[in-house]
């Protein structure tokens, strides 16, 4: 390297660190740890549980854990901690199914898997399940099989917090909305407000920002992503609060793997009566969200 | 194949943005790096580190990291133009780094007698540059010039990423709604072979046509 070239390499890291200096700032520390994390219950299920040989269940007994494909970057559901511990509700629920199988919370590997990739990662075995507020709806379950719900979101809608021009959804026609690729949250804007202009970048982080930015008016996905948001970014923004669809949010398995499934319904349900999937909820997303719901019933569809 | 012929009509559309955005790199980039390459060959010392910081910085940065940069960087310092427009300027100055590089790899092959001989016969700097120089260097690196700008035409599905909808967008947008990734995938690969493979072979007759034999 002659002197001419590292003057330029010294100039461009000066360049780089000054926009680094310029847009740094504000991501406060993420994500305290998942409070307390549910004191296992599942010890019922433990070392001793056996499967009938040839399941699902089994095989991840045999493998000694629970592989799931969730979020690293949805605050409250699954957030990847600067500790390196991926923390939430789908996270817990994880938890808690990988006790049930193997005996233990801790037997549980996250994969990250982003909207788009849900269904691959299940077809080609990548993951055992998806817990990654994942919706249930027709076109998907053409394609992979789902226990739960678990949870049900609502789609709503968060505007910067000196807005008051967007009160519902019908609002949104003919603004800049902002949502996610990869996810249900452009459709429902579009059937609802058929005049809008759905944007779509690659994370919802970035729909803040172009909030922030005033690229758009207004960002829409389900309601306790939006919570998530609000909360990594202090005061700046509001949610309008006024759901307009119903999301129930699934865990997503191999297509037609019934025993696996019902296991996982039944496990859901066991957790709804012995308080754990309360426990749960207000470890993690009740933190933002006071108000615990009742748990919902778990759909077994045919 | 029958959902990607069913959405015929959006991979369209979605080619014809990819399209724009080929065509406006290219031009963008032949632009920037002929100015780069200029640069960094002139005799002037502050212009020759201008360009080196230039081709170091946007040459080493990856073209998605750059596109979120200036996405929301831009407005930050007061400037705004359309996601299509910034990704263009961004694909632009990416691709000019490596169009500069080549194409002054193509200058140092012009023999340094003819520019001496130029410079002795009169012409300036820049009349040497432009009637001796540069004609030469562009016929000597046809081919990794191509290779720079079929390179670029599938740089441009960085574009997706800004909500920009080009065909690897469509091919995403799609897959949400019937969750078919193969297939439809599938049709946004061919969208650019049709773009890239009639590039190859036209740099290749270029090339033949052009080359100056030695």
């Amino acid at each position: 390297m002659g002197f001419r070239e590292r003057l330029a390499t010294a100039a461009v890291m000066a360049a780089l660190a000054a926009v680094g200096a310029g847009c740094g700032g504000d991501d406060e520390e993420a994500a305290e740890t998942a409070a307390g994390a549910a004191t296992s219950a599942a010890a019922a299920a433990g070392e001793g549980t056996s499967f009938e040989a040839g399941t699902t269940m089994q095989a991840i007994k045999d493998k000694g854990k629970l592989v799931v494909g969730t979020k690293f970057d949805q605050p409250l559901f699954g957030q990847k901690a600067p500790s390196g511990d991926v923390e939430g509700f789908d996270t817990e629920i994880a938890r808690e199914l990988a006790a049930a199988i193997t005996g233990s919370r801790d037997n549980v590997e996250f994969v990250e898997a982003v909207s788009k990739n849900r269904e691959p990662f299940i077809e080609q075995g990548k993951v055992d399940i998806v817990v990654a507020t994942y919706t249930i709806n027709d076109k998907r379950k053409e394609v992979v099989s789902f226990a739960g719900p678990y949870y049900i979101a609502g789609q709503d809608i968060m505007v910067k917090s000196d807005n008051d021009t967007i009160a519902g959804i019908e609002d949104l026609n003919g603004k800049k909305v902002c949502s996610v690729e990869g996810s249900t949250s452009e459709a429902n804007v579009k059937e609802q407000a058929p005049q809008a202009e759905v944007l779509l970048f690659d994370t919802y982080s970035q729909c803040a920002e172009a909030l922030g930015d005033g690229r758009v008016e207004a960002v829409s996905t389900d309601n306790v992503i939006l919570l998530g948001l609000i909360e990594q970014n202090g005061d700046a923004y509001k949610l309008v609060g006024k759901p307009f669809t119903e999301e129930p949010y699934g865990i997503g398995l191999k297509k037609d793997d019934t025993a696996f499934r019902t296991f996982i319904n039944d496990e859901l349900e066991r957790m709804y009566e012995d308080g754990r999937w309360k426990k749960a909820f207000e470890s993690t997303v009740g933190k933002v969200e006071k108000n615990t719901p009742e748990p919902p019933p778990v759909d077994r569809y045919e | 194949m029958g959902v990607v012929l069913d959405n015929l009509d959006r991979y369209a559309d979605a080619f014809w943005v990819t399209v724009q955005l080929t065509a406006l790199g290219f031009l963008g980039s032949l632009v920037l790096g002929t100015i780069v390459a200029t640069m960094r060959v002139s005799p002037v010392a502050p212009l020759r580190a201008a360009g080196l910081v230039y081709v170091e910085t946007f040459r080493n940065t990856p073209l998605l990291v750059l596109a979120v940069l200036f996405v929301f960087g831009l407005t930050k310092v007061g400037i705004r133009f359309s996601l299509f427009t910034t990704f263009v300027i961004v694909i632009s100055i990416y691709t000019g780094a490596f169009v500069a590089e080549t194409l002054r790899a193509g200058m140092n092959t012009v023999g340094r007698g003819q520019v001496e001989a130029a410079r002795s016969i009169g012409l300036t700097f820049g009349q040497s540059l432009r009637e001796v120089v540069l004609p030469q260097a562009f016929r000597t690196v046809v081919q990794p010039l191509g290779n720079v700008w079929i390179a670029m035409t599938k740089n441009t599905s960085i574009a997706a990423a800004v909500s920009v909808v080009d065909l690897t967008a469509v091919a995403g947008r799609l897959t949400t709604d019937l969750a078919r990734p193969l297939p439809l995938f599938a049709g946004a690969a061919i969208g650019y072979l049709i773009l890239t493979l009639p590039m190859g072979a036209l740099v290749g007759a270029l090339e033949r046509r052009v080359a100056i034999v030695r």
